[in-house]
This record gives C-alpha cells, sequence and structure tokens, in this order.
C-alpha cells in the first residue's frame, strides 16, 4: 500500500515539476524584455529633436522602476547622453535619475561613482553641479562602509566648495556633514588636488566651520544643518564652535537663527560643564548655563518659528543649575520705579495672612519700596523670564512648547516644580483648548511633586465647569493624583465637584472616581468634616438621604475610602450610613472599599477572605500558574486516559485564578483559553470520522465541524486580543490553527463530493503552511515533533499530491503530533471593553421618526487595546438580524492613561418602522486582519459599511467581540403625515 | 552731512495729541495728527503755524501719515486738512480708514452739538477729509513719490493700528504709534524686522512699568464676573466704545461659552455696534486664535452678547452690562450706576484709568456718599473693582523692540518727561545707541552717514574678483582700483581703461624718480648685485629681475645705480616707479635709504 502511494505520489510529484518549468517560461520571456527598456529609453531619447521632447520622455520614464539587473545599462546611456546633451535641464533631469536609479534596491551604485565624478568635472551650469553634487551624496549614503568611494567624494566636494553659487556649496556641506568624517583628518589628497596649494591637514568640522561666516543664508543654514548631521551621525563636536554658533544666533534670517539655537543646544549637552566666560565681566559659567541663558533669550525672537524651538529645547536642558532655572519665572515688576509685587506673590500673602480677598481695591498694587533705578535691568542678559515670556506668547505652539518644557524641567527639579505651580495654573485660562488641556496634564504628571495652596485650588476647581468634556475629565484625573494642604481644600474640592455633577451629569462616574482618590489621599483632612459631610448631628437624628442621589453616593464614596485608612472615622457614622455602605459595597465596589466595621466583622470577615486577596499572594498565585502548567506539560499525548480529565480541570483552576488574580487574569485567561483549544481538537480528534461510514459520519460531523470552528474563533482571540505576546506563543497559536484548518479539510474531503472544492481548500491549506514557514522561520526550533514540523518536513510530498493523498496524510500527523507546551511571556493583558454609556437599564424607548437617523452617545472604555483607532469598531444588532459596523472617528478617542483608551462617540442609528418599542444590541468589535490576508487589508475603507447580514464569513471573520452587548431600546416610528 | 529732523508738535514729552514732524532727506513728513483730550481751548490741537505762518500746508508736507484711530492720533485731521488746509495724500490702514470717520463724527457731535461750540469742523469736512485718504495695507511698500516710501507693520495696540517705516534712499524712520508687545484676547503683538533704521520714534507710555501677567488680570475679572452673577448680581462694566471693549467682550463671550453659563450679557448700542461690525469684517488684523476659527465662528459674531435696551436695566436677575461712557461721568454708564448703586450684591468693574473728578475716580477711591445734581445723594452699597486692560508696551516690550529693530538712534514720545529720563537712561546703558526725548516744538537733529550705492562694471569686479582668493569673503574689506565717474545723476565704478575711452581721454604716466645715496665701497655693477639679493631676500613673493644692462627691476620699478664721479664710494641709487606702484616704490625708497647690511 505504502509502496503503490509512493509510486503515485512520484508520479504526480514529476507532472507537476513539468508544468513548475513551463510556468518558468515566462519568467525568462519577462526578463527578456528588460533590457529592452533601457534600449527603448535610448531610443526615445535619440529620437527627442529638442530638449522638451527628451524632457518628456526622461520624466514618463522616472514614472516607471527599473530592475536591479539593467539600472547600469540603463545608467550608460542616460550618460552616454548627458554628455551629448546641450540643454540644462535635461542634463539636471539625468543627473537627477542618476540619483533616482542608484537608489535601486540591489544595485551597488559603485560602478557608476567614477563617472559621475567624471560628470562634474565639465560641469557648468551650477545647478546641473548642484543636482550631481546631490547624486554623489545618494551614491555616497548607499556605500557607507566603502572608506575609498567617502574619501574621494568628500575631496570632491572641498573641491566645489569655493562655488560661487549657493547651491553648490550648500550639497558640498550637505555631502561632509553627511558622510565626512571626525575622527581623522582628510588625509593629503586633498592637499595635492588642486583646490587646496598649501593649507594644513585639516578636518571636516573646521572646514564646515568656516561656513558659518558665509555671506549667503542658505550655506550658512546649510553648514550648521551639515554639523548637526555630524554629531546626529556619532561624531564628537569640537567645543571651539561654541563661540561662532552663539554668534549666529543674532544672524539676520530665521533658519539660520533656528538651526544656530539647535546647535547650541547640542553643545550644551555635549560639554556641559566646560566653564566659558562671561563677556565683560571677569566672571565664568559653566557652559550650559550660558547656553540656556542665550537660548532663553531666543524665547523673546522675532520668528516664531525659532521661539517653538528654543521653547522646546529649553525643555530638555536638564543639567541646568536651579539658579538660572528659576530666573525663567522670574519677571521683575516695577510701576513708576517702585518695586510692585506680582499677583501670585500677592495672592500668596493674602494667603498667609488668613484674610480672604476682598477683590483688588483701586490701587492696592500701589507700589511700596522705592527701586534702585541703576538696580533694575530692563533687559536681562539671562534667563529671566524666559518662560513667563513664552507662556504669554501669541502663538498657542509657542505656549504649548513652553508648558511642555515646563513640566519637563518641574519633572526633574521639585523646587522648581512648586515655582512653576502658578504659571500652570493660569494656563488653565489660555484661549485655546489644547493648550488648556495640555497644561492640566501637565500639572497631573508633575503632582507628586507639589501641594496645592486653598487660592490655587480654588483657581483649579473653577475650571470644573468648563463645557468640554475632555478639560473636565483631564482634571478630575488630576485632582486624583493632587495633594491639597488644608480640610478646607477638601470642602472646596467636594463642593465643586458636587457643582459639576448638577450640572454634568454624565460626569458621574469620573466625579466619584475622583472623589475615591481624594478621600484616600486625605483621610487626616476628611476626618473632621466628616460629621458635617454626613449632617450627622450629636444629638437629633436627621432624615436619612437618599440613596439614589448621586451627589449623597460621592460624599459617601468620599468618606469611606478616607475611612479605610483612618479607623475612628466609622464611629461618627450614623445606623443607615452602614446599611448604605452595604449596598454600596455591593453595587459600586470598584469605588468602596473594604472596611474594618465595629458591629459587622463576621459578615465583613467572610467576604474578606473571598475577595480581599492581598498583594502578597501575588507570588503564590504566579506558583500556582506556573505548577498547573508544568503538570499539563507533562502529558505528551492527550489520548492517554485521566489527561483530558486533567486538563479540564487545569482550565477550570486557571479561569477561576483570573477572576481571583487581576494582576494575572491576561495569562491565565490565556492558558486557559490555549488549554481549551487542544482539548477541543483532542476530543475533535477522538472521534475517529475518518474510520467511519459516509453517512454515519454526516451525523457526527456536526458535531466536529463546530469544535473546529470554535478553535478557529479561539486561536483568533489569541491572537489578536492578548497583547506582550512573542514570536513563539503567536507561532504555537499558529499551528494550533493549522491543526484546526487540516481538520476542517479533512472534514470537506469527507463530507464533499466534488473533487474540485476539495483541491481549492487543499490549495488554501499548502498555503498557509507556507506563510507559516515563512512567517516563523526562526521559531521552528521549538516545534520539535509538532504538527507543524512533519507537515514542513513533508512539504516537497505535500505540494505534488493529490488532494486526498494530501488529506491521509493528515490524517496520520494529526494523531501523531506532539502537544506543543506554551511558555508564558512576561506579561499579557487581556483587551476588554465595557461599555458604561447606554447603561441598558433604561426603559424609556428611544422615539424617532423612521427613514430619520438618531444619535446615540456611546461612551465606553478600552484597556490593552493596541491601535484602537483602526482596530476597534462598533456593532448595531437590530433584532430582525441586521447589523451594521460603525467605524468610529479617530478624535473619537482619547488616552486618559497607559493602556487605557476611552471611546466617546455617536453612533447613528435607523431603521424602518416598527410596531412597538424594541431592544438592539451595541457592542464593541476588535477587528483584525489575519496575517494571511494582511497584503489584502487595503480594502475600501470601513467606514460605515452597511452591509446587511454578516452571512459571509469573510466578513465576520475579521472581528472578534470585545465587549458585553448593551440593550437600547429604540421606538422608530412612521413618519406622520 | 546729512542728517534727520525730528520735531513733536504734541505729544513731546506729553501725552495727548500726537503729531510729530520728521524731515528725512530732503521730504517732510507728519506722522499722526491727534487732539488733546484735556483742553477745550487752541492747545487742543497740535500747533500747525510751526510749519507755516499762512497759507495751505500742502507744500510744506509731502505726507500725512495716521497710526491708528484714537483721537489723540487723528482728532485734527479733518482741521489740519480742511481748515488749515492740505491737499497731499494721508496714509492710513485699511480699519483706520474705516474706523476713524464713526470716531470723529461722534467727537464733533459731542463738541458742536453738546457743548455748542461753534469754528468746529462740520461732518462734510470729516468727508472731504477722508477722501484724501490713501489705505495701505500691512507690510505693503507704498511709493509716495520717486524717492520716499512707507511701509506699515502691525502693531498690536488697537484695531488696525500700525507702526510706520519711512525710507528715503537709505535713511529711515521708524514710527511706532502705540504699540502693544503682548498679545491680548483679540489681537496680536507687535512685530517689526531688523529693518535697522536711523531713528526709532517710539512711544513710552509705560517707560518705568513692568507689568505682571495678562493672565492673572484675565482670570481676577472673569472669576469676579462669574461669581457676582452665580450671586445673582448685575455687573456693569463701563467702557469706551472701541478697543478695549471688543477685548473684554471676546474674553466673556468665550468664558460663558466655556462655563455654560445662561446669564445674559448686553453692549450698550450705538457707536459700538457699528464698530463691531468692523471688527467682524478685519479678521485678518486680529490675533491667531480669532484668524483661525472664523471660517467655522466669527469671533465678533457674539452668541451671548445682545444689544442693551435701556428698559433691560430694571430686569431682575442677573446680567453683565457693558455701557459707555468709561469714566461713568454721564451718558448711559451712569444711569444705570445710579439704578444699581444700592445693592450689594451688584458690582461695578472699572476696566481703565479714570480721571479726577468723574464718578469713576471718586468710587475707586472709596467714596460711599455720592452728590448728585440737585441736592440728592447716593449710596454706593455695590462692590467696585478696578482692573487694569491697557494695549501699550511696558518698559520691557520697548526694550524688546529695539532690539527687533536694532535702531541707530532711540527717540522717545508719548510720555511723561520723567518717566522718559529713566527709559532714556537704560536705553543708552543697555544698548549704547544715543536716545532723544524732545519736547514740543523742540528740533532733534540726527546726523546720519548714509551709504552711497555705486554701480560697478561687471568687468572690473570680476576682474579684480580673479585677483583675490577663490571666494569673496563678505566680512573682509578689499580695496580695489577703478574710477568712479560721476555723471548724469548716477554714480559709476568703471576700470581706468574704460574710463579714458569712455570720456576720451589719452592716458598719462605718472612716474616717480628718487636718488637714494649710499656710502659702498664696492663697484656699481657688486652693488646692484648686492641690492639685488637684499631685495630678493626681503621681497620674497614679488619677481625681482636683474637685467644685464645694470638695471634692477622689482614688479614694474627700476632701480639703476650710478657713482658721482668725485667721491667713487657714494653711490646714487635710482628708483622710479609709476603711480600705481606708489606703496611699493615708496617702501623700497626707505628700505634703501636704511643702507645694505654688510
Amino acid at each position: 500500500m505504502a509502496a503503490h502511494l509512493k509510486k503515485r505520489v512520484y508520479e504526480e510529484f514529476s507532472k507537476v515539476s513539468q508544468q513548475v518549468t513551463l510556468e518558468e517560461v515566462p519568467a525568462k520571456k519577462l526578463r527578456l524584455t528588460k533590457p529592452s527598456k533601457s534600449a527603448a529609453l535610448h531610443i526615445d531619447l535619440c529620437k527627442a529633436t529638442n530638449p522638451t521632447d527628451a524632457l518628456q520622455y526622461l520624466l514618463n520614464f522616472a514614472r516607471k522602476p527599473v530592475e536591479a539587473e539593467s539600472v547600469e545599462g540603463v545608467v550608460r546611456i542616460l550618460l552616454e547622453h548627458y554628455y551629448k546633451e546641450s540643454d540644462n535641464s535635461v542634463r539636471l533631469k539625468i543627473a537627477s535619475l542618476l540619483g533616482l536609479l542608484s537608489k535601486t534596491r540591489g544595485f551597488a551604485p559603485d560602478c557608476i561613482i567614477d563617472d559621475a565624478i567624471n560628470t562634474l568635472n565639465n560641469e557648468k551650469s551650477h545647478q546641473v553641479l548642484a543636482q550631481l553634487l546631490d547624486t554623489l551624496l545618494i551614491i555616497g549614503t548607499q556605500l557607507p562602509d566603502k572608506i575609498a568611494v567617502i574619501q574621494r567624494l568628500i575631496d570632491v566636494a572641498c573641491k566645489h566648495l569655493s562655488s560661487t553659487y549657493f547651491g553648490v556649496r550648500n550639497k558640498c556641506l550637505q555631502l561632509l556633514g553627511c558622510l565626512g568624517t571626525v575622527d581623522k583628518p582628510l588625509s593629503k589628497e586633498t592637499d595635492v588636488g588642486p583646490g587646496a596649494q598649501t593649507s594644513p591637514v585639516r578636518d571636516v568640522q573646521s572646514i564646515i566651520s568656516d561656513y558659518f561666516q558665509d555671506q549667503d543664508p542658505r550655506v550658512r543654514t546649510a553648514a550648521i544643518k551639515a554639523m548637526l548631521q555630524l554629531h546626529e551621525r556619532g561624531m564628537k563636536i569640537q567645543q571651539t564652535i561654541y563661540n561662532q554658533a552663539c554668534k549666529l544666533l543674532s544672524d539676520d534670517y530665521e533658519q539660520v537663527r533656528s538651526a544656530a539655537v539647535q546647535m547650541v543646544w547640542v553643545l550644551s549637552q555635549l560639554y556641559p560643564e566646560s566653564i566659558v566666560p562671561i563677556p565683560s565681566s571677569n566672571e565664568e559659567i559653566r557652559l550650559v548655563d550660558d547656553s540656556f541663558g542665550k537660548i532663553c533669550h531666543m524665547v523673546s525672537d522675532g520668528s516664531w518659528v525659532v521661539r517653538v524651538q528654543a521653547a522646546k529645547l529649553l525643555g530638555s536642558m536638564h543639567q541646568v543649575s536651579p539658579h538660572f532655572l528659576e530666573q525663567t519665572l522670574d519677571k521683575k515688576l516695577m510701576s513708576d520705579l517702585r518695586r510692585k509685587r506680582t499677583a501670585h506673590e500677592r495672592a500668596k500673602e493674602l494667603y498667609a495672612s488668613g484674610e480672604f480677598s476682598s477683590g483688588r481695591r483701586w490701587a492696592d498694587d500701589a507700589p511700596k519700596e522705592k527701586v534702585d533705578t541703576s538696580g533694575v535691568n530692563l533687559i536681562d542678559s539671562g534667563a529671566c523670564g524666559a518662560f513667563v515670556h513664552g507662556l504669554e506668547d501669541e502663538m498657542y505652539e509657542v505656549r504649548i512648547a513652553a508648558v511642555e518644557a515646563l513640566c519637563s524641567l518641574a519633572q526633574s527639579s521639585p523646587s522648581f516644580a512648586e515655582k512653576c505651580l502658578d504659571f500652570l495654573v493660569d494656563m488653565f485660562n489660555d484661549e485655546i483648548e489644547e493648550v488648556r488641556l495640555q497644561s492640566i496634564h501637565v500639572l497631573r504628571q508633575i503632582s507628586t511633586h507639589i501641594t496645592l495652596r486653598e487660592d490655587q485650588l480654588d483657581t483649579v476647581l473653577a475650571v470644573l465647569e468648563d463645557s468640554s468634556r475632555d478639560i473636565r475629565e483631564a482634571l478630575h484625573e488630576l485632582l486624583c493624583y493632587t495633594n491639597v494642604s488644608t480640610k478646607d481644600c477638601i470642602q472646596l474640592a467636594l463642593l465643586e465637584l458636587l457643582k459639576n455633577l448638577t450640572k454634568y451629569p454624565t460626569d458621574r462616574n469620573s466625579v466619584w472616581k475622583c472623589l475615591k482618590f481624594l478621600g484616600a489621599r486625605h483621610p487626616t483632612l476628611v476626618l473632621p468634616i466628616v460629621p458635617e459631610l454626613l449632617s450627622t448631628h450629636p444629638y437629633f437624628d436627621t432624615p436619612e438621604p437618599d440613596m439614589d442621589d448621586p451627589a449623597y453616593i460621592a460624599v459617601l464614596v468620599l468618606v469611606f475610602n478616607a475611612a479605610k485608612s483612618c479607623p475612628t472615622m466609622p464611629a461618627l457614622f450614623s445606623d443607615h450610613t452602614f446599611r448604605h455602605y452595604a449596598y454600596l459595597r455591593d453595587s459600586l465596589s470598584h469605588l468602596v472599599p473594604h472596611l474594618r466595621l465595629p458591629g459587622r466583622k463576621q459578615t465583613a470577615s467572610s467576604g474578606l477572605e473571598a475577595s480581599g486577596v492581598g498583594s502578597g499572594s501575588l507570588e503564590s498565585a504566579q506558583n500556582f500558574l506556573q505548577d498547573s502548567l508544568i503538570r499539563v506539560s507533562v502529558l505528551q499525548n492527550l489520548e492517554t486516559p485521566g489527561a483530558q480529565e486533567l486538563l479540564e480541570f487545569t482550565i477550570r483552576d486557571l479561569q477561576r485564578l483570573g477572576e481571583l488574580q487581576t494582576e494575572l487574569a491576561g495569562s491565565a485567561d490565556f492558558c486557559a483559553t490555549y488549554l481549551h483549544c487542544q482539548l477541543l481538537l483532542t476530543k475533535a480528534l477522538q472521534e475517529k470520522l475518518w474510520t467511519m461510514a459516509v453517512p454515519l459520519c454526516l451525523k457526527q460531523n456536526a458535531k466536529v465541524s463546530t469544535a473546529t470552528r470554535q478553535i478557529l474563533d479561539e486561536t483568533y482571540k489569541l491572537e489578536f486580543l492578548y497583547s506582550g505576546l512573542e514570536t513563539q506563543q503567536i507561532a504555537t497559536i499558529h499551528n494550533v490553527r493549522l491543526q484546526a484548518k487540516a481538520l476542517q479539510l479533512i472534514l470537506t474531503a469527507r463530507s464533499k463530493r466534488g473533487v474540485d472544492r476539495v483541491l481549492g481548500v487543499c490549495e488554501k491549506f499548502l498555503q498557509d503552511v507556507e506563510s507559516f514557514q515563512r512567517l516563523f522561520m526562526t521559531e521552528l526550533p521549538h516545534f520539535q515533533d509538532s504538527f507543524v514540523e512533519k507537515l514542513l518536513e513533508l512539504m516537497p510530498r505535500l505540494t505534488a499530491c493529490k488532494p486526498l493523498d494530501l488529506v491521509k496524510i493528515l490524517q496520520t500527523t494529526l494523531r501523531q503530533s506532539r502537544f506543543i507546551h506554551l511558555k508564558l511571556p512576561e506579561q499579557i493583558h487581556r483587551a476588554s471593553a465595557t461599555i458604561i454609556e447606554p447603561t441598558g437599564e433604561s426603559d424609556n424607548p428611544l422615539k424617532f421618526t423612521t427613514g430619520l437617523v438618531v444619535a446615540l452617545d456611546i461612551d465606553a472604555t478600552l484597556e490593552h487595546v493596541q491601535d484602537p483607532q483602526t482596530t476597534v469598531k462598533v456593532q448595531v444588532l437590530y433584532p430582525d438580524g441586521q447589523s451594521h459596523i460603525i467605524h468610529p472617528k479617530p478624535g473619537d478617542f482619547r488616552t486618559p492613561g497607559p493602556g487605557r483608551v476611552r471611546l466617546i462617540t455617536q453612533v447613528y442609528l435607523s431603521h424602518s418602522a416598527w410596531t412597538e418599542a424594541c431592544q438592539i444590541e451595541v457592542r464593541l468589535l476588535l477587528a483584525y486582519s489575519s496575517s494571511s490576508s494582511k497584503q489584502s487589508a487595503s480594502k475600501p475603507a470601513w467606514n460605515e459599511s452597511m452591509d446587511g447580514l454578516p452571512t459571509s464569513e469573510s466578513c465576520i471573520e475579521g472581528t472578534i467581540h470585545l465587549s458585553k452587548p448593551v440593550k437600547v431600546f429604540i421606538m422608530p416610528k412612521p413618519a406622520r403625515r | 552731512m546729512p542728517d534727520i529732523k525730528v520735531t513733536p508738535l504734541g505729544a513731546g514729552q506729553d501725552v495727548g495729541r500726537s503729531c510729530i514732524l520728521v524731515s528725512i532727506g530732503g521730504k517732510n513728513i507728519m506722522l499722526d495728527c491727534g487732539m488733546h483730550m484735556g483742553y477745550n481751548d487752541d492747545r487742543r490741537f497740535p500747533d500747525f503755524s510751526y510749519i507755516t505762518q499762512n497759507g495751505r500746508l500742502t507744500e510744506f508736507l509731502d505726507c500725512v501719515i495716521i497710526s491708528h484711530f484714537h483721537l489723540d492720533h487723528c482728532g485734527a485731521l479733518p482741521y489740519m486738512s480742511e481748515m488749515v488746509g492740505y491737499d497731499g495724500p494721508i496714509y492710513m490702514t485699511h480699519p483706520t480708514k474705516a474706523i476713524c470717520p464713526i470716531l470723529l463724527e461722534d467727537f464733533r457731535k459731542i463738541t458742536v452739538d453738546k457743548k455748542g461750540e461753534t469754528n468746529f469742523f462740520t461732518s462734510q469736512m470729516i468727508k472731504d477729509c477722508m477722501k484724501k485718504v490713501v489705505p495701505l495695507n500691512l507690510h505693503q511698500t507704498i511709493q509716495v513719490d520717486e524717492e520716499l516710501e512707507i511701509k506699515a507693520y502691525y502693531a498690536g495696540h488697537v484695531l488696525g493700528a500700525a507702526m510706520f517705516q519711512i525710507k528715503v534712499g537709505l535713511e529711515s524712520v521708524v514710527y511706532t504709534g502705540d504699540y502693544n508687545m503682548t498679545p491680548d484676547r483679540h489681537l496680536g503683538a507687535a512685530w517689526i524686522d531688523k529693518c535697522r533704521p536711523d531713528i526709532l520714534i517710539s512711544e513710552s507710555t509705560y517707560a518705568t512699568t513692568i507689568r505682571d501677567s495678562k493672565r492673572c488680570r484675565e482670570r481676577d475679572f472673569l472669576k469676579k464676573v462669574h461669581e457676582t452673577v452665580e450671586r445673582g448680581g448685575k455687573v456693569l462694566i463701563p467702557v469706551f466704545a472701541l478697543g478695549r471693549a471688543q477685548e473684554l467682550c471676546i474674553l466673556l463671550e468665550t468664558f460663558w461659552e466655556r462655563m455654560n453659563l445662561k446669564a445674559p450679557i448686553y453692549f450698550s448700542t450705538g457707536l459700538t455696534e457699528k464698530a463691531n461690525h468692523y471688527y467682524k469684517l478685519f479678521i485678518t488684523w486680529t490675533n491667531q486664535k480669532i484668524r483661525k476659527t472664523f471660517v467655522q465662528r466669527n469671533m465678533f459674531e457674539f452668541k451671548h452678547i445682545k444689544a442693551f435696551d435701556r428698559s433691560y436695566a430694571d430686569n431682575p436677575g442677573p446680567m453683565v452690562v457693558f455701557a459707555t461712557p468709561g469714566m461713568l461721568h454721564a451718558g448711559q454708564s451712569l444711569q444705570i450706576f445710579k439704578k444699581w448703586a444700592g445693592n450689594e450684591k451688584n458690582m461695578v468693574i472699572m476696566p481703565g484709568y479714570c480721571v479726577q473728578g468723574t464718578v469713576g475716580h471718586k468710587i475707586l477711591n472709596g467714596q460711599k456718599k455720592l452728590e448728585m445734581e440737585g441736592r440728592a445723594t447716593l449710596d454706593v452699597k455695590l462692590q467696585v473693582e478696578y482692573m487694569s486692560f491697557s494695549a501699550h508696551a511696558d518698559a520691557k516690550g520697548i526694550m524688546q523692540l529695539i532690539r527687533m529693530a536694532e535702531p541707530r538712534n532711540m527717540l522717545l514720545v508719548h510720555g511723561e518727561a520723567k518717566k522718559m529720563e529713566f527709559l532714556k537712561d537704560k536705553i543708552e546703558q543697555e544698548f549704547s545707541i544715543s536716545c532723544y526725548m524732545p519736547a514740543n516744538g523742540e528740533t532733534t537733529t540726527v546726523v546720519t552717514n548714509p551709504s552711497v550705492p555705486v554701480d560697478i562694471s561687471l568687468n572690473l569686479l570680476k576682474r579684480e574678483m580673479a585677483l583675490g582668493g577663490p571666494l569673496p569673503d563678505a566680512k573682509r574689506p578689499r580695496t580695489m582700483h577703478g574710477t568712479l565717474i560721476m555723471k548724469d545723476n548716477s554714480l559709476r565704478l568703471v576700470s581706468p581703461e574704460q574710463a579714458l575711452k569712455e570720456l576720451g581721454l589719452s592716458e598719462h604716466q605718472l612716474r616717480f624718480t628718487c636718488r637714494v645715496q649710499l656710502h659702498d665701497p664696492h663697484s656699481d655693477t657688486d652693488t646692484l648685485g648686492r641690492i639685488y639679493t637684499h631685495l630678493k631676500s626681503i621681497l620674497k613673493s614679488y619677481s625681482i629681475q636683474h637685467v644685464p644692462d645694470g638695471t634692477v627691476i622689482v614688479e614694474s620699478i627700476v632701480i639703476k645705480v650710478t657713482s658721482s664721479a668725485e667721491e667713487p664710494n657714494l653711490k646714487v641709487i635710482l628708483l622710479s616707479w609709476s603711480y600705481q606702484d606708489e606703496e611699493l616704490g615708496s617702501f623700497l625708497s626707505t628700505l634703501l635709504k636704511k643702507g645694505l647690511p654688510s
């Protein structure tokens, strides 16, 4: 039997191989056409009678790609024409084409370098010369390790540096910047060259720095850029050019200044500690301080581009001394020659004196002390007030850059953070929302360093009434991390948050969460105001507040969270508070912590054991996870008795572990799902359907096919729902998927009669195997004895054999293949989503007229979803089975924290008339494109694809359910006539 | 030497009636033509008799430039052009041209109709005057005549305010008008390029003040308004029609929008409505935010701000009202104030300075009982707030502008003398440029040193370039030889040969000869040989030839040696050089006088 099979297989193989050779014939033909391309070009160019025609041909030619083999031929033809051509524009185009061609992949441009350099020598037109140098630059960058070539190019560049045309000098400098080396000075070849007769040996840097003083601003810019390029390539820039760079800061041209600012910054990072003298005095300061002062000066430059650049760079100068840093916020105020205090200082003083501001009186900012006129320095030579200027700038780009710079500086210096607080709080009032939002975010980032004073908190809280939801939520986020100083602050914050709650009821969750942190952060400050908050009275019973009042819940959240670390607090609670606690602990367990309440120890403690898994048990949970995985890994063959039970138990254990230990939820779920796949697969294989007769098989078939279907689904989930996977795990998942597909193939082969159909499926399967090999070549050693490995061994045979044989081979391999054990990566997160809004609790149907649309607000949080803008979609399922998939706008996704994304969007619904209100289901989907279909991912955009029923399998294949469905009552009414 | 003369007719060490005369390169320009708000007599207008005693001004002035529409910068314009007489061009920006006549008309109405003055300009005169106006755009260079050109830069201050660069040949003056270096809610910051004028004439209203950040002020203002409105109180903001009013409106409008407030905001009708219309039109003159968002919504189309009607003042509930005039001395603002003063929930916010004697000034100083006309007294129970919103550059801003423009001289106007003095010292100290602060009628003369442009023939330039190094170095001066031809008002530098050819002259050679006596015991030929070796050792890079006929030739200089008959040791060396080699020749003669090394 086996011998027979072999014979057949070989027969097939030889046949197919013939076909392969047949297929190669057109490929050869293709190759024949290649030289003809350059030939065609040649003919075209020869035909061209005037330059415009030639240019036209060249332009057409440039549109088509050229194969690597034929590049050289094309280049020769182009060069030939180049020498003949008298028109500048045509020569220019040829030169640029040479550059373009030398970029062709797989083409080594060394062979054309001589010609390219030769053309330079005879060229008269400056423009063409510049273009040729550009071409050389491209060639040079293609050959970074050919020292001799680079050296030649550098010599050429040095020679042409003396050109009178700025473009040529620009390109030469660019070339030097991109290719020049610093470590060894330019060799004697330059001296031999005609350009430099007796000049001493000089390095690239000093040559470039000579052009800092060029007469053309464009060349000056190019020189600085070339220097920066050298720096980027890791060459050490000498400190000597610092002075030159500083001089360029006052250049007349903005692009020069902009580049010079960068240069000064680079030097300050390279030599922060070296000492430079202050002109017109004997003092000396550190270079980083000096450059900081100079860059600060540029924040009030005339050009906003320079200002943005300067403000941005300031943020990265962390080595600057604190004395200079603090000057940036200092703006000496003066009124009629008297020293005046700033509003910030006044506010601070008012606060210190314990007196509330009664408002500003006429001339209450009247200056007190007399300022020494000679002491007032109006134009500060240092960093004075740089940020004050930057934050008040006309262009919001500058303001944002300044805010960001403040942030990064404040993060590294707590004292500076304290000082810049006032200014950041002021920015909450900016006219551009982006700036306001940014400054709120920044304040959150530095909030670990600071404690807000009451007056500052007041200003911060005023923003709570902002109509923009983003601003309010950012502010809530900020309040979660803020430290405040007094109990009044707490009260104030609570008051404003409650006001916010009444004005914008949709903020409920966010406000509660904010109060949770506020309470947990300041238990001692909350304690004295508890009676007031809960409106309890020592003697009298007060009416029990309404439990459904969001404001009351908010207060309770604050109090309970404070009570967690303050054991004396529960004594102040009245009876109904305890009852409410029990209710809230149940209904809002994420907001209300577990409390040790005096009267109800027994009931609470049992809950504690179940839910309060302390941090210490994390390790043990991890061990448990590892242990159970090891236990499973002992299994070699799942068909051994008892193996399946073990698997089932392990799956159950893991699932439970995931529920208990949120940190490990991702890993545990992942393992459980994987094992489940294996289990399903084993069970399916045990059905032994290939031994059955065909009629019986059909019946059995249904069970197995659902199993395979399920495995496939699960593998997609495994691959796309979990983040933090490594290639090895992905390969393992693909292995399982291949197994499932093999099973599917066997099923189709058994049930379907038509050979054609099976043939198609076979081909697809083989493609999948190939792509596996392509993608996971490096991982193959881990797959000993696995299904895939065996398949790949048999691959030459498989491609050649008939479908039915293929099926047979698959059957045996499937059964013989070993179960691959999963190795867990460091951290796995499961992508998840919860729809906060709509809640699905409303009984009032959303009514609208049929044929028109109604907008449904959707608010959802997504966790650990990678690239949500492209993958997350909203699905609306109507009762009649119609489903719409809607792609939210990228702007609807906000990122409040790392790993978390918030989706706030509107979904437009429409339907024809219904007789009565009915529920529709809304859920989030995660779209994926499986690796095999990645090439075809450039399908037309999903945009509100209104394709009806998800009958076609390809449609639903690309999505995974991400959230639980939420039901919404809607009622399309017929239009009234 | 050419010079520039600057004479302030108003605004010299003073605020109000800005009017500055500038004579530059033979052109006379009048910068601004304002009136003084403090006077009601002749001192109100600048003294035009300074220019000419009788007759029209047209032949004495080449052009008039108005920087912005405030009356202290344009109030005397119809008087000057129509009553004194001026028919030349008047330059102003488009928004200024649009708004200026409204203000002039309003001013005329008050003076003539209310105060009953006669001998004042009429509406027709304003119209005739505006016909002489030539509008211009930002950064647009306008050629007034063949030599005089002017260019406008953005100045901030109010809508359409501009700084002007006046240029004749290579001499230039920049006049700032009023400007603001910190942007506000509706206007951007002043900006100028590095034009390096000979004189920068700058205002100096806040010469000794460095102001607090505008955000603090804005925040305070908004907080106060918000609190009062939340309390259910009414807020009165007395404003002047244009400028600050619009800024405050935008401030409140955006705040209302942001905070979702519902309390009504009213704006007293009349003048301001017309003005708002122009603000809507000239969006390009406003700041970045308004410019960028106007496609969606024009910021001056206020959503929350409505026109005020007298009857609204008695409406219950909170409201905010902007009313004119700004100092509470008369009109609608005073009427509303009287109605609301009794309630402590209400508030009045004074956004600007108040002149002594006005109600505004009194209440700001804390007076609680006011005497009204008749014998009635008014109890002031409402809260009084002061919030300065002013759009002038402070001392730091002025310094910043100087740094931007890099002028050679500085001239301060539009400020108090004492304060100017201080700023002047500072400027001289910081920038080491001279600074002037002339009083009214005092002339400041600044000597300029303009460079004279000369056309050079290309051949000559190329020849000279070929002589020198490979690349002309911009930073290093180089001498070159050429002939300067001044002909028909043009200057040309050409090579001597070409000059001779053009002028039809024949070339004359000028040769210097010089005898140097030298004691040398050697024979003539030996001496010559020694001279040859000596020179050869000193002048290395020159070509030195020993010609067999007994001469040494250095470049074109001929050296011969003869000995006198009576004293053989005394050698006479004959040097002869052409005029072109004067330098080398004299060097050689002094060298040889020192003798030869033994």
